[in-house]
């Protein structure tokens, strides 16, 4: 292993930001979703970069829980999207304001 | 220069770069397509770094599974509408991106403080740790310290299928079966089942 490990750390620490921008910047429900996953991926790349460095397989196990859960994440996030487009016909976030002040 | 040094340049590339391209993509079928290339970039990550159970979980769960629903939906809600471009909070897009690459910074000098740029994997990682296969020693960890965590993730997987059914499920307009429920009385022939036949038919999705 010659690749410094802070090499994918700092990958790591890129997809994560791009994802938290594109969950401020996008509009459409899907693509902030998405964005949203980009960071759990980033995070678990990060936790596999770790273990390696540890020497150890806690980070591995902990990437693996955290692939499942988001997974679990996934169907419920979408299936919260599809309610809100048979009721507003959109997936646009701007027009589910209704709880705003 | 080794093996791992000339995958991670060719791959850390194509990974940060589909990223930004996902971020771009006005239309969410691209936004998806770019993502699934970054989950593939990502699952040679993770081989690289001695985890090639974790490579093909990547690629089953994510770039298979995760992937394949956000399609579905992305067709569900129709493909050809592009997002607008309309900001309605002023000058949100450039105060997020410069958070964002002020939050990249942060990143990296706390990654410089706390690993260190020089500091490198142990070469004997797949000898020692990963001995006997990577799926072995992550199950031996994964069954013994890590059990409890691994079964409390089914019942979470059971809850998270439950309401996947309950928040998509077509609701039928109330007024519709009020009518139904007082109509199937008042039939006079006593044959309620015809009155309740129309309401059981199965509407395909979307």
């Amino acid at each position: 292993m010659s690749t410094p490990i802070a090499y994918f750390l700092v990958v790591a620490a890129m997809l994560f930001t791009i994802g938290s921008v594109g969950v401020l910047v996008r509009k459409n429900a899907l693509v902030i979703f998405m964005s949203v996953e980009l960071q759990l991926n980033a995070v678990n790349l990060a936790l596999v970069a770790f273990s390696r460095l540890r020497g150890n397989l806690d980070g591995q196990v902990l990437a693996f829980l955290s692939m499942v859960v988001a997974a679990a994440e996934v169907v419920v996030g979408l299936a919260i999207i599809v309610a809100v487009y048979r009721r507003r016909r959109s997936a646009n976030v701007d027009d589910v304001s209704l709880l705003k002040w | 220069m080794a093996a791992d040094t000339i995958v991670f340049w060719v791959f850390a590339p194509i990974s940060v770069g589909s990223a930004v391209a996902m971020l771009l993509q006005r239309n969410a079928i691209h936004a998806a397509l770019f993502l699934i290339v970054n989950f593939f970039t990502l699952a040679v990550f993770y081989l690289v770094l001695g985890a090639p159970f974790l490579f093909a979980v990547q690629i089953i769960v994510y770039a298979g599974a995760i992937m394949v629903l956000f399609l579905f939906v992305i067709m569900l809600l129709g493909v050809d509408r592009d997002e607008s471009l309309v900001e309605r909070l002023r000058g949100q897009r450039p105060i997020a991106v410069a958070l964002g690459i002020g939050l990249v910074v942060e990143l990296v000098v706390a990654i410089r403080a706390g690993v260190g740029f020089s500091t490198k994997g142990a070469g004997s990682f797949d000898t020692t740790v990963n001995a006997g296969g990577n799926a072995q020693a992550l199950s031996r960890v994964l069954f013994r310290q890590y059990f409890l965590p691994f079964e409390v993730t089914s019942v979470l997987l059971i809850v998270a299928a439950i309401a996947a059914m309950v928040l998509a499920q077509r609701q039928r307009p109330a007024t519709e079966a009020l009518e139904v429920a007082v109509d199937a009385p008042g039939d006079g022939d006593g044959d309620g089942g015809a009155a309740i036949a129309p309401e059981r038919e199965e509407e395909p999705v979307g």
